[in-house]
């Protein structure tokens, strides 16, 4: 723990510098700034609103809500990985000549990409009460899947950027594989004519778990069983396992593959 | 303990078809069994030692494995065998105007670049206006970093790397930077900051630089070391024949024929230059 402690001091500085400098990088050439970040995920629910209520929404209450959930948490994951990705290796010049902790890179990506989600995750809160979903102290417990969640997307964002140096084509892969993964989220339509076991096998997807987690939460007004809540633990801790190792063992090869 | 003990590091590097191949090349290949890496050891057995107050010049021409020893030291790269420990804070310039970024001004890059080698931002805050004096930028302080000559980004690069009091310092060719002005100033920077007891590490082409400089010399070829040694005239005499001749030597013998033999050139020089004097007046 204290080395913990100590490290974070030794770095916090490098930390702040590296966040401002991605925020710079991202932001300096659009006029509508962060407010796009939000408009966007917006425009994407509106879209997918108009289109889908009609198919899957006449039966269901807070079809919104349903939707926004999927839409806030897919989406946070998308932009947190893929820019992760390149995370490493755009750093290369660095990392090269100067020795640094190089997962700082990728932990300083993160931020931006947190900090869209906390404004996303504002005006969620506020469809939620526009679609009659008051304040309860259970909604803390949102708190939980947001952490795994960010758990997920750093250990995963350390494995994509590892293999982004080894790999250059993983971004198109990685690309097919986001769009899969839309489909398999169950973001428009609901699991329940699924057999049992199809709906267990949504499980398998970490994406999923969070976002029916926030469901839970929002509109079924239920807290989820202690397994459930291991099961996002899991999904956060494995990702986070192998990012890491990933890291350890290579962090003096990477530099072969520059 | 010394402040840099290095005993019998050796160094392999990669290299082969694996770089910038995607993940299905890189599976096909694997199939066919025609995927391969070659490996070959960039520093063979390398062992020096060095005290407070040592500066070693490593000599040696392209693909000696200088650079690689220089990473290994500052901790970028790790010895596949032997051990290497240092002690103390390390400030290395390695290609120095690398890794800035062009659209953040001069004073947000001295910033990300002073947390990149570990200096506090409070010692930053201290250190930022001589910094800047030093490199002689103070009227780009808000200029975009891309703006600047590359004189202007090696001076900086120099400034922050070097105003630091640094126990080990690490200088990959950048005395040979920038104009004639700075280079002096920054000779003398160096030289300044050799006084005060710290040690460096130096590589350097210009050989009368590395006399000029260093107490001690490394000479490396092939990534085989050839000698080390604190007799800098005469290894440096040797060093010099040998690049005329290109002939490796074996043994200590082979050393003081290659310094004689520099010896007698440089007289001839000499001569055929007075000569060249006597018959022009």
């Amino acid at each position: 723990m204290n080395k913990i402690i100590h490290t974070y001091q030794k770095y916090s500085f490098l930390f702040e510098e590296l966040v401002k400098r991605d925020f710079k990088q991202k932001y300096k050439r659009s006029i509508l700034g962060m407010g796009w970040s939000i408009l966007s995920p917006l425009l994407t629910l509106l879209v997918m609103y108009m289109v889908f209520s009609n198919l899957f929404g006449g039966r269901m209450e807070h079809y919104v809500i349903y939707l926004f959930s999927g839409q806030l948490v897919l989406s946070y994951y998308k932009e947190s990985t893929k820019n992760g990705m390149t995370s490493l290796l755009n750093n290369s010049k660095i990392f090269s000549k100067i020795n640094v902790p190089k997962y700082m890179f990728l932990f300083s990506k993160n931020v931006s990409a947190l900090v869209n989600f906390g404004l996303t995750l504002g005006v969620y809160f506020i469809f939620c009460i526009f679609d009659g979903i008051g304040f309860h102290p259970r909604q803390f417990m949102l708190v939980f899947p947001i952490l795994c969640l960010l758990g997920l997307n750093i250990g995963v964002g350390l494995i994509l950027s590892a293999l982004f140096v080894f790999f250059r084509d993983i971004r198109y892969l990685y690309d097919v594989l986001l769009t899969l993964l839309t489909y398999v989220s169950a973001i428009f339509y609901t699991v329940d004519r699924f057999s049992p076991l199809g709906q267990r096998l949504f499980l398998l997807n970490p994406v999923y778990v969070y976002i029916k987690y926030f469901r839970c939460i929002m509109i079924d007004e239920l807290i989820p069983s202690p397994e459930y809540h291991l099961l996002c633990i899991f999904y956060a801790g494995i990702s986070l396992l192998i990012g890491g190792w990933i890291y350890k063992k290579y962090n003096h090869a990477f530099l072969y593959y520059l | 303990m010394s402040v840099i003990e290095c005993d019998k590091v050796s160094i392999r590097y990669m290299t082969g078809d694996f770089k910038a191949i995607g993940l299905k090349e890189y599976i096909i290949r694997r199939l066919k069994g025609n995927y391969h890496v070659k490996e070959f050891w960039a520093d063979k057995d390398i062992s020096f030692k060095l005290e407070k107050g040592d500066m070693l010049g490593i000599i040696g021409s392209n693909g000696a494995g200088k650079s690689t020893l220089l990473k290994a030291v500052t901790g970028i790269m790790i010895p596949t065998s032997g051990s290497l420990k240092t002690k103390g804070h390390i400030a290395a310039l390695l290609e120095l105007a690398s890794g800035f970024d062009g659209d953040m001004t001069v004073r947000e890059n001295t910033y990300l670049r002073g947390a990149l080698l570990g200096y506090t931002r409070q010692f930053l805050n201290e250190k930022y206006d001589e910094i800047i004096s030093f490199a002689e930028l103070e009227e780009f302080q808000d200029y975009e970093f891309k703006q600047l000559s590359s004189g202007m980004k090696s001076r900086l690069a120099f400034s922050i790397a070097c105003l630091v009091n640094p126990d080990i310092i690490i200088l990959d060719e950048v005395l040979s930077v920038g104009d004639g002005a700075f280079k002096k100033k920054s000779g003398d920077k160096m030289k300044q900051i050799l006084d005060s007891g710290v040690t460096g590490l130096l590589v350097s082409h210009s050989i009368s630089q590395v006399r000029d400089l260093c107490n001690k010399i490394l000479w490396l070829d092939h990534g085989k070391q050839v000698a080390f040694t604190d007799d800098v005239e005469h290894y440096c005499d040797a060093y010099e024949e040998f690049l005329m001749t290109k002939k490796l030597p074996k043994s200590q013998a082979d050393i003081d024929k290659l310094a004689q033999g520099w010896q007698k050139r440089q007289e001839e020089e000499r001569r055929k230059k007075e000569e060249a004097k006597a018959k022009k007046s």
